[in-house]
């Protein structure tokens, strides 16, 4: 029997009436770990011992009469590229293998502060660079629907752990998809906020104008109070805004009425499969019966996201992971004559070669001559995109799309070609252009049992208008409470 | 559009990125096949739109010039792979004259 099917609201209940203890549901969910990792591999790191430590300070605050956090005594899992003091920061890199942070991500202070418990550091693709978790360099994460399958990526190991109860939330960061596609994947709750709205002080940077930190939970409640725990303005990120944020959890509500769904043509097109198409066309007439009115917008440069897309981002991460040289920490190769031939040995035998991939593609981008051929065009295409969600929000207040194009593929199926599994992220890739909160939650299944994602995008700011359809929805439907067999 | 090795080991030089003749034959072919997608972008007239490099409307951040309390040299310094008392230890850099 699966020993920690619940969630954090579940649980906090149970924690807050001394129904359980935070040490006993932390053992729960380390045996929970052992029981599942030899399937799904989710994890690169189990903290065990501090995880222990943590969970009895959580204890004695929840005997105390200091008011509680909903999070006080909850294990949480994080991905492996959100910094934690004293504890192993791979992004499943070979150059970061042995790296230890002297400091911690603000939203992993934020976790602490909560009281919540970390129970251990998640698999990923290299760097994030990645749809499903394949490209990380220390093996393979699987999808507890189907262990054949991949979890979806980058943040494959968060989204699985969560959906096999190996943890009881985790955070994930989110670039071109890497929350959503794998919570899609996992059949469970992945938000993506808007970009500035959580800290990114602490996650290792791939593409700083995408790159956001968000949660992957069991339900939409779980979702709205870890955004209560991570959200807000952090003087260590100067694109953190500095702009109130509303109490996520206390505004869920079951009602729809008013609300104006806008359905992008663009989103529903030939290539993906009609099993998910059906789903998402089922979800959407499920919130019209609660209320919803829906509409058809437009989102005419859509197609134009992937190609924008692995322009900016390769350009950044080329920056970005410029610092990563086998001097100040990481991997150094050896031995080497110079100090050009130790740069260079480095970085092509710690890289695995997806993230050399970007790099290389980066670098062309942004080099002399074909800076405004490449560099230049897709920042104006990112305008245009940008420009039609500005449009298409004038009219309604969030838009319904697929998350993915398919449900979960085959371990294998397209590491062969790169730009197969670019393409797999075609429905994710533009919010992160445009910077808006998007969320995927599960919304059914195909015939052979595999979770089909739903997708709810929302003006900058707006997560509180996602959250709130999305929970509507969830309240109406039983997807969310299906767990997978392992 | 294609990426021709001369390219590639000119990129992989910028790149400070050491290349074998597998890499170079891979990454010629991969890359080729992406920037003639990526060259879909040439479809659409940006000659009237300004470029976007951040979504957040947002110019400079500035914080007062205060001393504040920074990591321990030692906290930073245990992850080098190579040291010498509170220094990064690096290959010779300069040569000597014969």
């Amino acid at each position: 029997m699966n020993p920690t099917p619940l969630t954090i609201h579940e649980l906090h209940e149970q924690l807050k009436n001394h129904k359980t203890t935070s040490r006993e549901l932390t053992r729960r969910v380390l045996d929970r770990i052992r029981s599942v990792e030899p399937k799904i591999h989710a994890y690169r790191t189990v903290t065990e011992e501090s995880a222990m430590a943590q969970a009895e300070a959580a204890d004695q605050w929840l005997q105390s009469p200091r008011p509680v956090h909903p999070l006080t005594g909850i294990p949480i899992a994080l991905k492996d590229n959100l910094c934690t003091k004293g504890i192993r920061t791979t992004c499943s890199s070979k150059i970061l293998e042995n790296f230890i942070p002297p400091y911690d991500a603000t939203v992993v202070q934020r976790l602490k502060e909560s009281g919540a418990v970390i129970i251990g550091k998640t698999n990923m693709d290299e760097f994030a660079m990645g749809s499903s978790t394949e490209n990380s360099a220390f093996g393979l994460t699987a999808n507890p629907w189907d262990v054949n399958r991949i979890p979806g990526g980058s943040s494959g190991g968060s989204a699985a752990a969560v959906a096999a109860d190996a943890c009881i939330a985790a955070l994930g960061s989110d670039t071109g998809g890497s929350i959503r596609q794998p919570a899609a994947m996992c059949g469970v709750v992945g938000l993506k906020p808007t970009y500035g709205r959580v800290s990114r002080y602490g996650l290792v940077a791939f593409a700083s104008s995408l790159d956001q930190i968000g949660s992957i939970t069991k339900d939409v409640t779980d979702c709205a109070l870890m955004m209560d725990a991570i959200a807000g303005h952090d003087s260590y990120d100067s694109t953190s805004a500095d702009i109130p944020t509303p109490d996520y959890a206390r505004a869920l509500n079951r009602n729809l009425n008013g609300l104006r769904i806008g359905i992008p043509r663009e989103y529903f097109i030939d290539g993906t499969d009609p099993e998910v198409l059906h789903a998402v066309r089922e979800a959407i007439h499920a919130m019209e019966k609660l209320g919803a009115k829906t509409r058809e917008v437009r989102l005419t440069h859509t197609e134009y996201a992937v190609a924008t897309y692995y322009i900016l981002a390769t350009a950044e991460a080329g920056s970005n992971l410029a610092r990563y040289d086998g001097v100040k920490y990481g991997y150094r190769a050896k031995p080497t004559k110079d100090l050009l031939e130790m740069y260079m040995k480095t970085r092509q035998t710690g890289f695995g070669p997806e993230v050399k991939r970007r790099i290389m593609l980066g670098t062309y981008a942004l080099s002399s001559g074909y800076y405004d051929a490449y560099y230049r065009k897709a920042q104006c295409v990112r305008t245009l995109i940008k420009g039609d969600f500005d449009e298409a929000f004038k009219q309604v207040d969030v838009i319904v799309t697929p998350t993915a194009p398919t449900a979960a593929f085959k371990i294998g199926e397209k590491t062969q070609d790169p730009l197969q599994m670019y393409l797999s992220d075609i429905f994710t890739i533009s919010v992160n252009i445009a910077g808006i909160p998007a969320l995927s939650m599960p919304c059914g299944f195909t015939k052979t049992g595999l979770p089909i994602g739903l997708q709810i995008m929302g003006r900058p700011f707006a997560e509180e208008a996602v959250l709130q359809a999305a929970y509507a929805y969830e309240q109406a439907t039983e997807w969310h409470k299906r767990k997978p067999n392992i | 559009m294609k990426l021709g090795k001369e390219e590639v080991e000119h990129v992989a030089k910028l790149a400070r990125l050491a290349v074998s003749e597998e890499e170079k034959e891979a990454f010629s072919r991969q890359l080729s096949e992406i920037l003639t997608y990526i060259g879909k972008l040439n479809e659409l007239d940006t000659s009237k739109v300004e470029p976007t490099s951040h979504v957040l409307d947002l110019s400079n951040v500035f914080r007062d010039d205060i001393v504040s309390e920074s990591l321990p040299a030692a906290d930073v310094l245990a992850n080098a792979p190579d040291r010498e008392s509170d220094h990064f230890r690096v290959p010779k850099i300069i040569e000597e004259r014969v």
